[in-house]
């Protein structure tokens, strides 16, 4: 009655650790003898445990692409230990058809002492090639590394960009019926990035089934048709990428305290105007938890109008972290000619089209002022924008703090003397 | 050691909590949960749970054997000036000095065989012994970068670890061989019987790691309590003295150290003054394979929480 073949089927799938003495201390032998002297007759007490998975269930289709998001802790890296055998589950049933290859870091096993060349075998053999298949794929393997030259250097010399560009060579010649990767794109340079996704992107050409663990959005979007939310051991959302990440960065935006909030610290002006709060709005008018990259945003700032005011002047200025000031405007760059406020609240609402700004944190700091600068009503009153990372060029790679504050929608073309030859 | 057992509920959920787990080894009690796969053929996705079928499963990893151990023989020897020399230095000038200090000051017995052959003989076989089961009762944890990150039969650790000694092994058996012909020794059928010493006595180094491997996991003891249990282990073991020493009737004894019986057999078989203590070997070998069975039982019943409690 089901003619698609699951590669995956999770169900029920609970597992928890016991917190405490076992945990990543030594444990000495002597305590716990010394403890069933005391107590012979009592067993070790129950302890607190901790569910890192509870009921789980959810299957995956042969071929799909699904990505596994969750805040930090919430079982993702536990469901994929489970899944790639590393670590068993407490209880439930696991069906997994194919052969599995589970990426939970770049690299595993290489020793420094060896060389390049040494690691690739091995590092293979890890992952579950044949000597015969590292054999056929080597020479692609080194190219797509590009790590030729110092194949026969120990890696105890590699730089770890280099390592990582060798593992990752490896890993993209392996050929599972099952991927299972975690993260391993948060690593490596723009270049090497680039390569990464597009050897993602190939892979599910195939009817690979591929499981992705990552915290980065842009890259999920991207990758996957499909997204599973883990929060505190539980599903909490499975369903097309697209809506589970856009309600999964509504709440986490919520929770971190990305939302607006103005803070009064610095305060200026006599208070004829107060500004008491500001609301980030989707263009629409719906709360928008997360701000990302390229987006549009609706700024919504209330007023409270404590005495009539003529001519007031509204503007904002935006900085960035470090107290740069990006960009200032005020109500006369948009024609907006306030002649008279009475005492009671308001709202003014900002529409900035399209947020050019690189993910990091910027400030506001909005004002009111009468219409030739004194007396100030309100000043400097801030509230932070968190700007989240977005595939704002369609490629899967993100532009990060260090590439500056701002992007600029854009379209690249390589034009070369060859290709004016032949067009001629 | 089955002090990790606990039955209390913590869960609050029917139905789950009843599926009691706290640390692996216990588990089995329990309904164990059970991971399978459809995909019998594949090296990877493949479960075996049964004996036949981790036998199997090793088979399918062999290769990963193969290139642990030989990671362990390049990296062993990596940058030292005299490199496999090692191999030979170390039975060589122990030899030498065993045979000055026992041979020429104590006067120990040697049961007619030249003094250096006796030490080299027995020391061979101890020294891959005591070396394995150091390294490999470190062997999980040295490699917990491993355990947590691929899945992989974990007894290939300790198993990479009694393999890449034999390398030593093989070299030191040149040098011993060089000695039986300077001494001119009648060598008889015996020797055939190198080979199967060989295994038994890899067999015992592999059990006695297991055992250890799985136990260093869970209490950082071990790691202390090795190097000085293999010190005693020396002296009840025949390497510096003859177990013709002992009086006959208590040479069982010496023999119910597995290491003891095999050492000896190593010894008659290239040296055959006396007749080869078959007893003592049958002793030796029950033992061992004993040892092996128990500890590979204690090994895969606690294998699956190595990852947890790493």
């Amino acid at each position: 009655m089901n003619a698609v073949v699951n590669s995956i089927e999770i169900d029920c799938l609970c597992k928890r650790f016991q917190l405490g003495a076992l945990q990543g201390r030594n444990l000495q032998l002597r305590e716990q003898l010394l403890q069933s002297l005391r107590n012979p007759f009592r067993r070790r007490r129950a302890g607190e445990w901790l569910w890192a998975l509870r009921d789980v269930s959810f299957s995956v289709p042969r071929g799909e692409v699904v990505g596994i998001i969750g805040r930090n802790g919430a079982g993702k890296s536990t469901l994929l230990k489970i899944l790639s055998r590393i670590t068993y589950p407490t209880s439930g049933n696991i069906r997994v058809r194919g052969r599995v290859a589970a990426l939970l870091e770049v690299g595993t096993g290489f020793h420094e002492e060896l060389t390049g060349r040494e690691n690739v075998y091995l590092n293979g053999s890890m992952l579950g090639m044949k000597r015969r298949e590292i054999d056929t794929h080597f020479d692609a393997i080194v190219d797509f590394s590009g790590m030729g030259q110092f194949i026969d250097t120990p890696i105890k010399r590699y730089s770890s960009g280099m390592r990582l560009r060798l593992g990752f060579a490896v890993a993209a010649h392996l050929d599972p019926d099952i991927l299972i990767v975690d993260e391993v794109l948060a690593v490596g340079d723009a270049a090497f990035q680039r390569k990464c996704i597009s050897a993602m992107e190939n892979l599910r050409g195939g009817n690979r089934t591929v499981l992705f663990v990552s915290h980065n959005m842009a890259a999920v979007e991207n990758l996957c048709s499909r997204a599973v939310w883990i929060e505190t051991g539980q599903v909490r959302m499975d369903g097309p990428a697209r809506d589970v990440m856009k309600a999964y960065l509504g709440t986490y935006g919520g929770e971190s305290g990305t939302g607006p909030g103005l803070t009064f610290e610095g305060r200026q002006g006599n208070g004829d105007i107060q500004f008491t709060r500001v609301e980030y709005l989707s263009p629409e008018g719906s709360p928008c938890g997360v701000v990302r990259s390229g987006e549009e945003l609706l700024v919504r700032l209330h007023f409270h109008v404590n005495r009539e005011v003529l001519y007031p002047s509204f503007g904002f200025r935006l900085f960035t972290r470090m107290g740069t000031l990006l960009t200032e405007t005020n109500g006369k760059h948009h024609r907006l000619l306030v002649q008279k406020v009475e005492p009671g609240d308001g709202y003014l609402d900002m529409h900035i089209r399209n947020l050019n700004l690189i993910p990091e944190r910027y400030s506001f700091s909005f004002w009111v002022t009468s219409e030739t600068g004194t007396p100030v009503y309100d000043g400097d009153v801030r509230s932070i924008l968190d700007i989240e990372a977005a595939d704002v060029y369609g490629s899967g790679r993100v532009p990060e703090s260090r590439h500056g504050v701002l992007y600029f929608p854009q379209k690249w073309r390589l034009v070369t003397d060859l290709d004016e030859r032949q067009s001629r | 050691m089955s002090s990790s057992q606990e039955s209390e509920q913590a869960a609050p959920r029917a139905g789950l909590a009843a599926m009691s787990e706290t640390m692996p080894a216990t588990a089995l009690a329990e309904p164990a949960p059970r991971l399978t796969t459809e995909a019998g053929h594949s090296s990877l996705g493949g479960h075996f749970d049964s004996n036949s079928g981790r036998l199997r499963e090793l088979w399918e990893f062999r290769e990963l054997l193969y290139f642990l151990a030989w990671r362990d023989v390049k990296v062993r020897y990596k940058q030292t000036a005299l490199g496999v020399v090692w191999a030979i230095i170390q039975p060589l000038f122990t030899m030498l000095i065993f045979t000055f200090l026992f041979g020429r000051l104590a006067s120990l017995p040697s049961d007619d065989v030249p003094r250096p052959v006796f030490y080299f003989s027995g020391l061979l076989p101890w020294l891959y012994i005591s070396a394995t089961v150091t390294s490999g009762a470190m062997s999980l944890l040295s490699n917990s970068n491993l355990l947590t990150k691929i899945y992989f039969p974990r007894v290939i650790l300790p198993a990479a670890a009694a393999v890449s000694g034999l390398i030593d092994f093989v070299i030191g058996s040149v040098v011993l061989a060089a000695l039986v012909l300077w001494y001119h020794l009648p060598v008889d059928g015996t020797i055939l019987l190198w080979p199967v010493l060989v295994v038994l006595m890899t067999m015992l180094s592999l059990g006695v790691s297991m055992f250890l491997a799985a136990l260093n996991v869970k209490y950082r003891d071990v790691k202390y309590a090795v190097p000085f249990g293999i010190q005693l282990w020396l002296f009840i073991t025949p390497v510096i003295y003859p177990t013709s020493m002992v009086p006959a009737k208590l040479q069982w004894l010496l023999a119910l150290n597995p290491a003891g019986g095999i050492i000896e057999a190593f010894r008659h078989a290239i040296a055959p003054t006396h007749p080869m203590p078959w007893s003592l070997l049958g002793i030796s070998s029950a033992v061992t394979v004993a040892v092996f069975v128990l500890a590979y039982r204690y090994f895969t019943n606690t294998e699956r929480g190595f990852a947890d409690i790493m």
